[in-house]
């Protein structure tokens, strides 16, 4: 499997061109996942784009990995159509400073996708056209996908039925 | 037989809350109010195989048409106000019918953003469950439902202003 | 001149056209559509977090609820990804069995679609025969999995069961007969004026865009991109199929309904093709740490019930690690992106539904056209209000 991440020729040329911002490679399942750091998001996703042929942004959403630090994981799937490739990118969001760098002026479709991560997740995207809440209410108070935040809602006692 | 009828055979005579809970058991109109899964098997049970039209159940778009409103699917908390104000809308008399587990109870999604059960804004006449029900088991919530409205007492008189309404034993 | 005024208008979420619960605001001058603004979570029921909280058998019936219309397409992808992360493999027999039934949900969709997109349009009979064909495919369901809509008929390593006797006379029925069904709804629509007037020319976006937008499946097609993820990353033995991808050409409304009718044939085709070559052999995997063992043991031995209690009531741990991994969903690219910390549990669940991403092209697509054509274009992107929200 480790042969296969070497031989990825769009990661040969991401390591030669963003080495200092790549934190992590991992290889898992035949799945390359690349972790940057959240300042590169942009750069990296517009070579990946123009230069590599991953023109469609089939994904963006975030991990809440509660007591670690950072804190989130923003995940962007991308996959390009003339390759038939998928590439992931990951860039650590820290609770204290909880913003990224949009990618809607790569994408449009950027646009929901983040929307919905900073209604669920609590993520900030600085330059978003129109970060507003788009599941839950405008009113809404909370994120609920953030691994704090209880299933049935804070204004409401589990239900102790269930096993689970 | 037995009753005589003097005013010859081309007349019938009839209790007023006969008469009127015919009429309106024999012409529910449903919103065409669609949550989620249900409302398919809603359609399904409004098209071809199933048809609704034969008990005269027609879906109406609008709820100043309608009499009668089917909660199919599940309700959540930015849905609810929605809900309430279409309800409030709907001229009376009107009936409401839970249609499925997340309508009834919640179902499945005992989650932060879903209502547990219509029941806690909303009257609801009769409760079907099954996730989603299937054509057959609307068909028979809404059989009940015109049995029902068959036992009510005095909603017409209580409409224009003689008495009280008298609700029907389950 | 007259001076014109803005007017805006509400739509929705209790709207007969708008699929479900779909609210859209739109800034009209005149009849002309300036602006469209989409408000959804109407419907918003926390599936990504409830699997958080179930084990991974446990989420296979939340998948079933999100595209409603699709069911077994949901199941199959969720099921694949936890195989990824487990990296266990299918028996063949399980393979073909899910082809067969990813395809007739395919149809199942298909037929909501132009029972819907034709209503909307004014073509009240359409709704009726796709109705009726679709209770065929319903009944199908019912002979699988007992349940007309939420399967939940696959497993993770395979199947729930075996599929019961008849089942492949009642699917070689389908395969016989859609065809010239197809052909009654092409009769009544291709070439009636008023479907044509009111679908060629509207909701068109071109290639550029639709990427741009992050369109997939027969909308994406519709405006002539040649990808379908059934033949270019084939799962489930796709590979081993030959079906046609068609692809339009005008972007438009119109495109879209041909290259979706062309889809069914082609399904009808793929099923054919996959009923050929079913072979007898286990329908799950032969693993004892994942897979429920079979009922006969459960029933009459101790370890049998057992065994299927751990399972039940524990669940299966999976390796930690991250996976995604879609399919072509009737609506278009459908990916599940598991994280697993090797509990039993997903870490986090996140689905890409393809209607959420195509609903966001509605911007564009109905800019400039009459409000009228506006149902149309909501028709065309057969979205699904279940998956939107999640």
């Amino acid at each position: 499997m480790a042969d296969m991440a070497e031989n990825n020729r769009a990661l040969i040329r991401l390591q030669e061109k963003f080495a200092p911002s790549i934190l992590d490679i991992k290889e898992f399942r035949g799945e390359v996942t690349i972790t940057v750091k959240k300042e590169d998001n942009v750069a990296v996703c517009k070579f990946l784009k123009e230069e590599l042929r991953y023109n469609l942004l089939t994904d963006v959403t975030a991990v809440d990995y509660l007591g670690t630090d950072p804190r989130f994981m923003v995940v962007y799937n991308l996959y390009s159509i003339p390759n038939k490739d998928r590439i992931r990118i990951k860039a650590p969001v820290a609770e204290s400073d909880c913003s990224i760098e949009s990618v809607c002026s790569l994408w449009s479709t950027a646009n929901w996708l983040e929307r919905e991560t900073y209604d669920l997740m609590g993520i900030v995207f600085n330059n978003h056209p129109d970060l507003r809440r788009i599941l839950m209410t405008d009113d809404w108070v909370g994120h609920p996908l953030r691994k704090d935040y209880p299933l049935q809602g804070p204004d409401r006692e589990p239900y102790k039925g269930r096993l689970s | 037989m037995g009753v005589e009828q003097p005013l010859g055979d081309n007349i019938v005579t009839a209790s007023l809350d006969g008469l009127v809970n015919w009429a309106r058991k024999s012409s529910i109109w449903p919103m065409t109010f669609g949550l989620a899964c249900c409302a398919i098997e809603m359609m399904a049970t409004g098209a071809a195989k199933h048809d609704l039209d034969r008990f005269g159940i027609i879906f109406r778009a609008s709820p100043r048409q309608a009499d009668c409103i089917i909660i199919a699917g599940t309700v959540t908390k930015k849905m609810l106000p929605v809900i309430k104000t279409v309800y409030e809308q709907m001229p009376e008399p009107k009936w409401v019918i839970a249609m499925g587990a997340c309508a009834c109870s919640g179902g499945v999604f005992d989650t932060y953003s879903v209502v547990q059960g219509i029941d806690v804004a909303l009257p609801v006449d009769v409760y079907i469950p099954g996730c989603p029900p299937r054509p057959e088991a609307l068909l028979f919530g809404l059989m009940k439902l015109q049995d029902k409205i068959g036992k009510e007492r005095n909603s017409f008189g209580s409409a224009i202003g003689l008495g009280d309404r008298l609700e029907p034993a389950a | 001149m007259a001076s014109t005024e803005i007017m805006t208008v509400n739509m929705g979420p209790q709207h007969p056209s708008t699929h479900g619960v779909l609210r859209l605001v739109v800034e009209l001058d005149g009849e002309i559509i300036k602006k469209v603004t989409p408000h959804i979570g109407y419907l918003h029921r926390g599936v990504e977090k409830l699997s958080e909280h179930r084990t991974y058998h446990q989420t296979i019936p939340l998948t079933d609820r999100l595209d409603y219309l699709a069911p077994m397409s949901n199941n199959l992808g969720y099921v694949l990804a936890v195989e990824k992360l487990l990296g266990i493999e299918v028996p063949e027999r399980a393979q073909t069995i899910r082809v067969i039934m990813a395809e007739l949900t395919r149809l199942k969709s298909h037929l909501v679609w132009i029972a819907c997109h034709a209503l909307d349009i004014g073509a009240m009979t359409v709704f009726l025969y796709a109705f009726r064909e679709r209770e065929q495919v319903m009944d199908l369901y019912e002979m699988v999995s007992g349940a007309r809509m939420t399967s939940n008929f696959f497993r993770v390593g395979g199947l729930s069961k075996d599929v019961p006797e008849g089942f492949t006379a009642a699917v070689k029925e389908i395969v016989d007969t859609f065809p010239d069904r197809f052909d009654t709804y092409e009769g009544l629509l291709t070439k009636n004026t008023i479907w044509l007037q009111r679908t060629i020319g509207n909701g068109v976006i071109s290639a550029e865009d639709a990427i741009d937008y992050g369109i997939t499946g027969p909308a994406l097609r519709g405006s002539g991109v040649d990808w379908d993820l059934r033949r270019d990353n084939p799962y489930s033995g796709y590979d081993k199929y030959d079906f046609k991808v068609p692809v339009g050409e005008n972007c438009d409304t119109f495109d879209r309904y041909k290259v979706r009718l062309v889809e069914m044939r082609e399904a009808v085709k793929i099923i054919k093709q996959a009923l050929d070559s079913l072979k007898p052999g286990p329908v799950l995997a032969d693993e004892p740490q994942v897979c429920y063992p079979p009922k006969e043991n459960v029933y009459n031995t101790i370890e049998g019930l057992i065994h299927h209690f751990k399972i039940a009531s524990e669940g299966f741990p999976v390796p930690e690690g991250e996976v995604y991994q879609s399919v072509e969903a009737p609506k278009g690219e459908l990916g599940y992106y598991l994280v697993s910390d090797g509990g039993t549990k997903p870490y986090r669940m996140r689905i890409r539904p393809p209607s959420f991403v195509n609903l966001q092209a509605i911007e564009k697509m109905a800019k400039g056209a009459m409000i009228a054509d506006l149902v149309a274009v909501i028709g065309t992107l057969d979205i699904v209000l279940g998956e939107i929200d999640r």
